[in-house]
């Protein structure tokens, strides 16, 4: 058993009178693909943004190797090594793919206080954002302008974009959200290979994607962690059945 | 189409440079200093459309640099007169403004939206009210410039020379403009434009990037505000006026926002459109307002954006 990379503490956030974030307590290993699932409304999304620094926690911790980062803001982590996909997708619209990623890749080489010298004129950044591209499956689009791309092709250039900041952590919020059979299929092969190299904590609906991707899947229902474990685990968990799949199962 | 551009640049170039000549050969003097005004106007309008175009921080009140600028010549040409020369004062009007721009920037950016466009004119409008209660400075009466900022064995007082300095200085901004877009720092500023949240989960640092563009657009405007101050030889409070920030915002539009050559272009259609109407009527703006509701609903890129490239 390797050591948590990403590790919360009694994590708390309510909006008014609801309390979207309830104690959460979670540990993900590093290297290992943890998946989070829940039933919609169960606070998954707002999990995601108190541990990318987006939201701030009302109470609670979040350690990312050891290190207490709740106070840091999403650009802090980012530098550490934290990298999130929208569930929404969140592109540069009026940028071309390749500048899309290529701008990611800029924040992590160098510094971006240069105002004279022309950034095109970076090979390295065009060619590492060419191969990043290659492997999400975009190569042939890098000219394109962003806001062209099919709903599918967006989902593949916020994998890209993740990518790019060379991140230790992968915060992927519903990547086959909207995705046809085949587009779906595609992603959890790219998420296959990903898998190992990062650690990921994956936000999903498609329970088919999460029981094959996942090592280990935590349940997240009203904002409350009701179960972790393994595929057969959670499988076998009585609670989740009533809380969760249960559901599935009547629909 | 590239054609067209480089020839439409060519043709501007040299339009601007051989100005001079032409007015006196027409016998027309008197528009090479309405020609520096238009180039003063333009370079004040580019440095909005730094803050607007390219970062998409709608300020209302860039206003605050132009007089600010124009005061630290009127008065250094009272308190200092030693440092009242061209290579101190300009330099000295864009680092106060500059430096201003970093205070106002710093608490205004944190906000958003229409937040940010009272806050920011909520500034300017505390610099007008401290002017027009500054008896010292000459109040809501302004100063007079005895002369304008000598520069080395140059007439400044000759128009035409003045005329060649501003067009030096405007083309020097504009060179810069042209790199600071290409450069990492502009790539990342055009981002913010489009994603902010986006860039932040990135890893940028927003804050910085936009108090910086805001710091330099800022010492433009000064910039501007000092050779204005200089042109007509008189300055006042009226400089910070919320008009004058409207004014350049209206020149930004209908140039072209976020297009290099916008802000020129909008200052040259605008003081052209002036300069025309209003022979026929006192009532001209109602015939801008329309010109500038066909720009927004017909080329939404401005006049600048009927030649320029694709953005990308």
């Amino acid at each position: 058993m390797s050591a948590p990379l990403l590790e919360t503490h009694a994590l708390c956030k309510r909006f008014g009178g609801l309390l979207a974030t309830d104690s959460v307590s979670l540990s993900v290993r590093r290297g290992e693909c943890h998946a989070l699932i829940g039933p919609n409304g169960a606070g998954k999304t707002t999990l995601i943004g108190q541990l990318s620094g987006s939201l701030r926690p009302d109470a609670g911790v979040v350690r990312f190797d050891g290190r207490d980062v709740t106070c840091l803001g999403a650009h802090q982590r980012a530098m550490l090594g934290f990298a999130r996909s929208f569930q929404i997708t969140s592109i540069l619209n009026d940028f071309s793919v390749l500048d899309n990623v290529g701008v990611a890749l800029q924040a992590v080489s160098g510094s971006s206080f240069a105002f004279w010298r022309p950034v095109a004129a970076e090979t390295a950044l065009s060619t590492e954002a060419t191969a990043i591209l290659d492997k999400v499956g975009l190569a042939g689009l890098a000219s394109r302008r962003a806001r062209d791309l099919s709903h599918g092709e967006h989902r593949q250039l916020e994998i890209a974009l993740a990518l790019a900041t060379r991140p230790q952590l992968m915060l992927l919020d519903e990547p086959m959200a909207g995705m046809g059979p085949d587009e779906s299929e595609r992603m959890v092969r790219l998420i296959t290979e990903l898998k190992g190299r990062y650690t990921i904590l994956l936000v999903e609906h498609d329970m088919d994607a999460v029981f094959r991707l996942a090592d280990r899947i935590s349940v997240l229902v009203a904002g409350r962690v009701i179960a972790t474990g393994t595929v057969d685990e959670i499988r076998a968990n009585d609670a989740v059945k009533c809380a969760y799949l249960g559901e599935e199962e009547v629909d | 189409m590239r054609l067209l551009r480089y020839a439409v640049l060519a043709a501007v170039c040299l339009l601007a440079l051989a100005f001079p000549q032409l007015a006196t050969w027409a016998d027309q003097e008197f528009y090479i200093s309405v020609a520096s005004r238009v180039l003063i106007w333009g370079l004040f309008a580019t440095s909005l459309n730094l803050l607007v175009g390219m970062g998409g921080m709608v300020s209302m009140g860039h206003a605050a640099f132009f007089g600010i600028g124009a005061y630290v010549v009127g008065i250094t040409a009272v308190e200092a007169p030693q440092w009242s020369g061209a290579l101190l004062v300009l330099p000295l009007a864009v680092l106060v403004t500059g430096a201003l721009a970093l205070v106002i920037g710093a608490i205004s950016l944190r906000t958003r939206g229409v937040y940010f466009i009272m806050i920011t004119l909520a500034f300017a409008q505390m610099l007008f009210y401290v002017f027009i209660s500054l008896k010292g400075y000459g109040g809501d009466d302004g100063m007079q410039l005895l002369a304008r900022s000598p520069l080395g064995s140059l007439k400044m007082a000759d128009d035409t020379v003045f005329y060649y300095l501003v067009l030096a200085l405007l083309a020097l901004c504009l060179l810069g403009l042209a790199r600071l877009r290409d450069s990492r720092f502009g790539r990342v500023l055009a981002g913010i434009k489009d994603n902010e949240a986006r860039m932040e989960s990135l890893g940028y640092a927003t804050f910085r990037f936009k108090l910086t563009a805001f710091v330099i657009a800022g010492g433009m405007g000064g910039l501007a505000g000092a050779l204005m101050a200089n042109q007509n030889g008189y300055l006042s409070p009226n400089m910070l006026y919320w008009d004058q920030s409207g004014t350049a915002l209206v020149m930004v539009i209908l140039g072209g926002l976020g297009s290099l050559w916008g802000g020129l272009a909008g200052a040259a259609a605008f003081l052209l459109l002036e300069e025309v109407l209003a022979a026929f009527t006192p009532h001209w703006q109602i015939i801008l307002g329309l010109v500038l509701l066909g720009v927004v609903f017909f080329a939404p890129r401005g006049l600048a954006g009927l030649f320029a490239r694709k953005p990308r």
